[in-house]
């Protein structure tokens, strides 16, 4: 199946168009979740469904010589780490965990830095465990 | 204004959901429960849940689809046909009416006098703009009034994916562990 999807010109060409847009569109949402609809969440699903859309024309060899297993791990740990991270920041600035009112001078900058890195940590794990699922499921040999 | 739109969209869920009962043709049910999801999200948008639609639409259209379609490319086109019970239509059934028996009590939707927008609602709506200062009160609620809850669900997702990497992770963790004589 893989590589009859490969031959279609047309998918490799509007495939090569569309990525850009929707990596751009996932990094609005997860710039723009304080404002708008959206947050970490759902901006690390949709910049995974681009790469994977990605992996889908061009074959998972290429994908993870951009985006290697290594790195999809380090992913996953990175972006809890982020968020526990925060809140144990807040603890020692003598707040309460996950109080982001303590971080900046101002309680509401602190809040706005806190919300900003909170979103940051769920959208890597998020983009990261998607990848991870992918990569499980596309690379998966059934023994012979 | 919406809810005939809101109907054809519900007429349509049911639709797919019975076409993909009744399809052998494994690819094409595939197909049709991404369709599924993508129209869920049109309703979810419909209700003014944006913030689910994006994910719905994300998740349950999109790479969900693709993981299926990643199984069945290990597994046969079409469906190995079974002998019909009338057993799962029953539970079904029952479940179906239990659970619309417990809407009953339910307030009505968008009642502004349901205990839910009565309790930490009010104080969200008015005072998250000086204590918190974003505008988008899902994202103050989500991230700030219940960092705890995110900070669980994000780790319900990381063991997932630490899961799925120990169970069935990237194929370089076996080549590492084989010995080194071993050529299969």
């Amino acid at each position: 199946m893989q590589t009859r999807i490969r031959e279609k010109v047309v998918l490799r060409v509007v495939g090569k168009f569309v990525i850009p847009y929707v990596l751009l569109f996932g990094l609005y949402v997860q710039a723009h979740g304080d404002f708008g609809p959206g947050g970490g969440f759902q901006a690390g699903v949709i910049v995974a469904a681009g790469f994977i859309l990605y992996a889908l024309i061009y074959g998972l060899e290429p994908l993870q010589q951009i985006v290697s297993p290594t790195a999809v791990e380090i992913g996953i740990t990175l972006g809890v780490a982020l968020f526990a991270g925060v809140g144990i920041a807040s603890l020692l600035l003598g707040g309460n965990f996950l109080d982001y009112d303590v971080l900046l001078h101002d309680p509401v900058h602190g809040q706005h830095l806190g919300i900003f890195l909170v979103e940051l940590g769920v959208g890597i794990t998020v983009w990261s465990v998607m990848l991870a699922i992918f990569y499980g499921f596309a690379g998966w040999k059934p023994s012979p | 204004m919406t809810i005939p739109i809101e109907i054809f969209l519900f007429i349509f869920l049911l639709v797919i959901a019975v076409a993909v009962l009744r399809m052998t043709d494994l690819f094409a049910a595939a197909m049709l429960t991404g369709l599924f999801s993508l129209v869920a999200a049109g309703l979810m948008l419909l209700l003014d849940a944006v913030d689910v639609a994006l994910t719905e639409a994300a998740v349950g259209a999109g790479i969900s689809t693709v993981l299926i379609l990643g199984t069945l490319s290990y597994t046969e086109e079409t469906e190995a046909l079974m002998r019909r019970s009338w057993l799962p239509l029953v539970i079904v059934g029952v479940t179906g009416a239990a659970l619309v028996y417990g809407t009953l009590d339910m307030p009505h939707y968008g009642d502004a006098s349901a205990p839910i927008h009565q309790h930490v609602a009010p104080r969200y709506l008015y005072e998250s703009e000086s204590e918190v200062g974003v505008p988008n009160i899902v994202t103050a609620v989500l991230a700030s009034y219940r960092g705890y809850d995110t900070l669980g669900e994000l780790t319900v997702i990381f063991t997932a994916g630490v899961a799925v990497t120990v169970l069935i992770g990237a194929p370089r963790h076996r080549r590492d562990r084989r010995p080194k004589g071993d050529k299969r």
